[in-house]
């Protein structure tokens, strides 16, 4: 029992940090501009793929660094050439906008490379089991993945909170008018993080793709977690979308890791139910088989009941 | 530039005219599978052996019925059952017959029970489903229909194989049932829990697990778990994403235990598990690829290959469904529905492989020899997905042994 | 803009005959129809577009009368469909008796119900908020459809037989022609119910509390209750469209209530316009034209249909309708007649530039699916070989010289445009 545990919680870290990087550029996004980017992890699926293809060419570690990259400034054109100009149309255009969006990229992807799985590999160098562990292998890729993770949540809080750039873009989160009064060039910062946002998923993507598969379905599986993760993170609040991240890829790996189910239950209690009867499923509902509701109820239920989310100061 | 277009067009018409002046009227085959979507990898492979089966196999060797051609006409219907059932009314509306779907046994299970429909409502136009990959054991049992024919084997056929395998790995004490939350993947672990029951008694089931299926993004929780149970083996009927998943994910955990599996070759499964999956990843399967077993069908593998470079003649059945089609057509000498449906029923044959084959009349159910093939990239002449690694038969079960009582009751047309 | 149809002249003050007229077009259209296109085929699709209509409408009580962006609306469609599913099964082993052709309301009411119940609280806050309650039990839903069996039929859905209620009039819908009048019959009922809805005061309402929430409560009306009652009355048709779909399939599955299904009517109602009651219709009818006939011709249909979607919110955000009013003060005016031939003439090159990028693109996609040493394609019954430079320099010149020449062009349509809307343009605010 303990190896499970301690392998749930490893991978629920693991899973909560990936869900991390993509998140926090969303929410940064979503709270400056008001527009949730259902396009998103489209660019989380973009980043996966132009890694692969760069990655045929000069190898991994290359692509890690110019697939976001790349991913970054496509989502900056987005910015600056799609949303904005939509932005007149109000709101619910934009939000719409990136929905098409999603759509399109996805037969974009599947037009270019082709509707099968891609053998997207870890690089050989991390290709090793880091330790073992009552017998069960922790692959070093995971290890680089959460060294990643992490690296990224350090640098991009001190950059929000103790540089000078970093204080505009809170500024503008809060009052854009005021800062662009001041002679900030707003439309820029909008442009640059979205552009930084992209990028970040594009990573996330780069360093997800060999472990979770290349697929064209790879954005629609993440799409709407990283959505829930930000509505009950907190709108604007990185340290929420932390916590919201990590919360969300515990509860997920814990759900399937616990065999319980709903007749365990009870059973506990001592009350015995009709194996015949209509409802029998909700008896036999296992911990496991509901683990993919469990965000979507939370989502649901912290829109009801505090929809500033857990450490937003905003309503949605 | 419109001259230039003029004359191809008017070359055009010029050829296809004189074509059709020349040709018997051709035999529409619909393929009613995904094209498109997450599962159109599957399909168009599928397609294209179709294709391939069709050209090599009967318009090249003159045709059925006085030279009448093979023409498959692809329908996607994004593994829809809503799309599959709209594609068929129009394969109907042009006139078509037949119709060969393979993908998911939700939409064979549909598209069964509209083509039983539609054939009771409209006798004058009668429709047959050639199932070439749908193995839910309800197709042939309490859902069959004398209109809908087999060419796979049932999941417990695989099953019942499959067992035969583990009964004698006396290793193997302890197993985890894995699957996808729906029809087919319960089907599977019903009867692995029946078969080890019967042969096995002994085996510990440690697990018996059901997945969202296509939902998964990530299969490690679940190979975490696996692990920590102590199984010596696994079994599971995942298919496309969901098989990659797994399989990547346990053998990362280091668990080094036999997979025992319905779908983990092709399509891109075999290259993305590569490595890690060697002597670990057990298929069972109709159609032995490796050692191929005669020349003929080595001729037919290279030149499908030679034609498709990055598909693989992943399900072989598909031949079979061709040339028992042409056969019972032949036989009949009419391509009419009802007589070509009495030729087909009971009908024996011998395929590529040079195996014996027969429809049983009783749930139209291919009885065929299964293979148990493991993932390797040792003595392979037909790699998968160009890979290196390729699945090599290891043992082989009997066509007759493979037969499973069924409760089939049959409604036929008068 | 926002309130034009093209159903009604405008004032409820007009006659009686132009009142009704487009009533009686619709009604003879819909008689008429599959005596025209009496295909199986065109039948077929016709029942399609008849469902998604209906489904298409009730979405856009919510998106353009109601202000409330949805992106789970499917699951009052599926719901509805799997409750008359279970009715037309109960009604074979005759546990009811009940004629085939009332199936539909009970689809509604259970759409109602469930209206109510989730209505109760997502409706309090319109916009994101609203948005992603409405994602979030989508999703909920859509999972639990393949967790709980017994009801929802887990991946295979639940099926039945429409043939077997009691027969009236020797109708036993066992022909796709007589499911296309109860489909057309119903989708009139609806269209007049969901039109005569958007014109009660409740209609008029939902349609201030959408412009302004806080106005709308200063003159007395409660904007949460307004919007509950438009979410209710939009499941109950949407479970209508569900219980049309389930006699038109004879089977429902997961599919009709995830989130794919909600992205499409999303996609028809704004493709059609949001803003225009026929809207939706157009954008129904439209996409289902597109899904059924287009993926006949190409196997990269879905990128056309994605790029037509992300232009369609980028330029033409009053959808397909909004084209068609566009031209309202011109045809009032009488004018239409000078956009003729600029509209020829900036039509042309435009065509000449879409066959070049279409053709391109479907050379890609042949060179890269195609068996190898197949390298003949045919495209609009052009016969030709991918791998030569010809076809290729080609399409490149069609694309390029017809950008080009529609670029040229289309000053003389801006003028003409202004030209044809000149005069009484100022008053009707119609954006061009």
């Amino acid at each position: 029992m303990s190896e499970l545990l301690f392998f749930s919680l490893l991978n629920g870290i693991v899973t909560g940090l990936l869900l991390f990087m993509l998140a926090s550029g969303l929410t940064l996004i979503f709270s400056m501009m008001g527009v949730l980017n259902f396009a998103h992890a489209s660019f989380y699926m973009l980043g996966a793929y132009f890694a692969y293809t760069i990655s045929l060419y000069v190898g991994f570690w290359l692509g890690l660094i110019l697939a976001p990259l790349l991913v970054g400034v496509l989502g900056a054109l987005v910015e600056r050439y799609g949303l904005r100009y939509v932005h007149r149309w109000g709101h619910v255009a934009e939000l719409i906008f990136t929905f098409g969006l999603a759509f399109l990229i996805e037969e974009v992807v599947q037009f270019i490379w082709g509707k099968e799985t891609k053998a997207y590999h870890e690089p050989e160098i991390l290709q090793f089991s880091l330790f073992t562990f009552f017998g069960q292998d922790f692959p070093a890729y995971k290890a680089f993945m959460l060294l990643v993770s992490i690296a990224i949540f350090i640098v991009l809080l001190l950059i929000l909170t103790r540089s000078r750039i970093g204080l505009i873009i809170q500024a503008a989160i809060t009052h854009p008018n005021m800062t662009a009064m001041l002679g900030h060039n707003v439309p820029l910062v909008f442009m640059g993080v979205f552009g930084v946002g992209c990028a970040l998923a594009g990573l996330a993507g780069v360093i997800a793709g060999p472990a979770l598969g290349t697929f064209p379905g790879m954005a629609v599986v993440l799409g709407s977690i990283v959505f829930v993760i930000v509505v009950v993170g907190g709108l604007g609040s990185l340290t929420g979308a932390f916590v919201a991240s990590l919360l969300i890829g515990l509860l997920q790996t814990f759900a399937i890791a616990l065999d319980y189910s709903v007749s365990d239950l009870l059973a506990v209690l001592n009350i015995s139910v009709d194996a015949e009867s209509a409802l029998r499923d909700l008896w036999a509902l296992s911990l496991p088989q509901v683990a993919p509701i469990l965000p979507y109820l939370l989502l649901v239920l912290i829109l009801i009941f505090r929809p500033t989310g857990l450490f937003g100061k905003r309503e949605t | 530039m419109s001259i230039k277009s003029t004359i191809i067009v008017g070359a055009a018409f010029a050829t296809l005219s004189a074509f059709s002046a020349q040709a018997a009227e051709k035999i529409k085959i619909a393929f009613i599978d995904p094209l498109s979507g997450p599962f159109a990898a599957t399909g168009t492979n599928g397609l294209q052996q179709f294709i391939y089966a069709a050209d090599e196999l009967v318009n090249k060797k003159g045709g059925v019925l006085g030279g009448r051609e093979f023409e498959i006409v692809p329908l996607d219907n994004k593994v829809s059952p809503k799309e599959s059932l709209v594609q068929l009314k129009r394969a109907i509306g042009d006139g078509i017959h037949y119709v060969v779907q393979g993908n998911s046994s939700g939409v064979a299970n549909a598209l069964t029970d509209a083509i039983s429909k539609h054939n009771r409502r409209n006798p004058d136009s009668r429709v047959i489903l050639l199932n070439y990959s749908a193995v839910d054991p309800a197709l042939t049992n309490e859902k069959c229909s004398y209109w809908h024919f087999r060419f796979d084997a049932g999941a417990d056929i695989k099953m019942n194989a499959l067992t035969d395998a583990i009964k004698n790995n006396s290793n193997i004490k302890k197993v985890y049932i894995i699957g996808q939350d729906y029809s087919f993947g319960k089907a599977v672990a019903s009867s692995a829990i029946q078969f080890l029951g019967e042969k096995r008694p002994d085996i510990e089931i440690v697990g018996n697990e059901l997945h969202p299926i296509g939902k998964v993004k990530d299969f490690t929780p679940y190979a975490t778990k696996i692990r920590a149970s102590g199984a010596d083996a696994v079994i599971t009927g995942n298919w496309g994403a969901d098989m990659v998943g797994l399989g990547k994910a346990i053998g990362e955990t280091g668990l080094d235990v036999p997979i025992y599996t319905y779908y983990a070759a092709n399509d891109g499964i075999t290259k993305t598990i590569g490595e890690g999956g060697k002597n670990r990843i057990r298929l069972v399967h109709e159609g032995p690829v490796n050692p191929p077993s005669n020349d003929v069908y080595k001729a037919y593998h290279t030149g499908f290959k030679a034609k498709n470079p990055d598909k693989d003649v992943s399900q072989f059945r598909i031949v079979n469904v061709i040339q028992m089609l042409a056969k019972a057509m032949e036989q009949a000498g009419s391509e009419k529905p009802i007589e070509v449906a009495k030729q087909l029923e009971g009908m024996e044959f011998t395929t590529l492989h040079g195996e014996k084959v027969v429809m049983r009349s009783d749930d139209h159910q291919l009885i065929q020899p299964i293979h148990i093939s493991v993932h390797t990239n040792e003595n392979i002449t037909f790699d998968s997905d160009n890979s290196g690694y390729g699945m090599r038969t290891e043992s082989t079960i009997a066509a007759a042994d493979t037969a499973l009582p069924t409760t089939c009751k049959m409604e036929r047309p008068e | 803009m926002t309130d034009t149809t093209h159903l009604n002249g405008g004032e409820a003050t007009a006659p009686l005959v132009k009142r009704l007229g487009p009533w009686i077009g619709l009604a003879a259209l819909l008689v008429v129809l599959p005596m025209i296109f009496s295909t199986n085929s065109a039948i077929y699709t016709m029942n399609l577009m008849g469902i998604f209509v209906v489904f298409a409408l009730s979405y856009n009580m919510l998106l353009g009368q109601g202000g409330m962006l949805s992106f789970g609306h499917a699951v009052y469609f599926g719901l509805g469909g799997f409750m008359s599913m279970h009715l037309v099964n109960y009604i074979e082993e005759e546990i009811f008796v009940l004629p085939i052709f009332l199936v539909p309301i009970f689809g509604g009411l259970i759409g109602l119900v469930f209206g109510v119940i989730i209505g109760s609280f997502s409706t309090r806050r319109a916009g994101t908020v609203f948005a992603m309650i409405s994602l979030g039990i989508g999703e909920l839903m859509a999972a639990s459809s393949l967790i709980f069996v017994a009801f929802f039929g887990g991946e295979e859905g639940v099926s039945g037989d429409r043939t077997m209620g009691p027969n009236i009039l020797g109708v036993d819908f066992a022909q796709d022609i007589e499911v296309y009048y109860l489909i057309a019959a119903w989708a009139f009922v609806t269209i007049l119910l969901m039109y005569l809805f958007s014109r009660t005061p409740m209609g008029r309402m939902a349609n201030a509390v959408r412009d302004n929430e806080e106005r709308a409560e200063f003159i007395g009306y409660s904007q949460r209750k307004v919007r509950f009652i438009s979410f209710c009355a939009s499941g109950f048709f949407a479970g209508i469209a569900g219980g049309l779909f389930a006699i038109n399939f004879e089977i429902v599955t997961e599919e009709n209530l995830n989130a794919m299904t909600s992205g499409v009517v999303l996609l028809m109602a704004y493709i059609g316009g949001v803003g225009f009651f026929i809207g939706p219709i157009i954008g129904a009818v439209v996409f289902t034209l597109l899904q059924t006939l287009l993926s006949n011709y190409t196997e990269i249909w879905q990128l056309y249909v994605g790029v037509l979607f992300v232009l369609t919110v980028m330029y033409v955000p009053q959808g397909l309708t909004g084209i068609l009013a566009m031209h309202g003060p011109a045809f009032r005016m009488q004018r239409l007649g000078i956009l003729v031939v600029p509209y020829i003439r900036a039509g042309l090159p435009t065509a000449l530039m879409l066959c070049g990028i279409i053709g391109f693109l479907e050379m890609i996609h042949h060179l890269r699916a195609a068996a190898v040493g197949e390298t003949g394609m045919s495209l609009a019954g052009i016969e030709f070989d991918t791998h030569a430079v010809m076809p290729w320099v080609v399409v490149v010149l069609m694309g390029s010289v017809g950008a080009f020449l529609t670029k040229t062009q289309m000053p003389q349509l801006r003028e003409a445009w202004d030209q044809a809307n000149a005069p009484l343009a100022s008053d009707k605010g119609v954006t061009s």
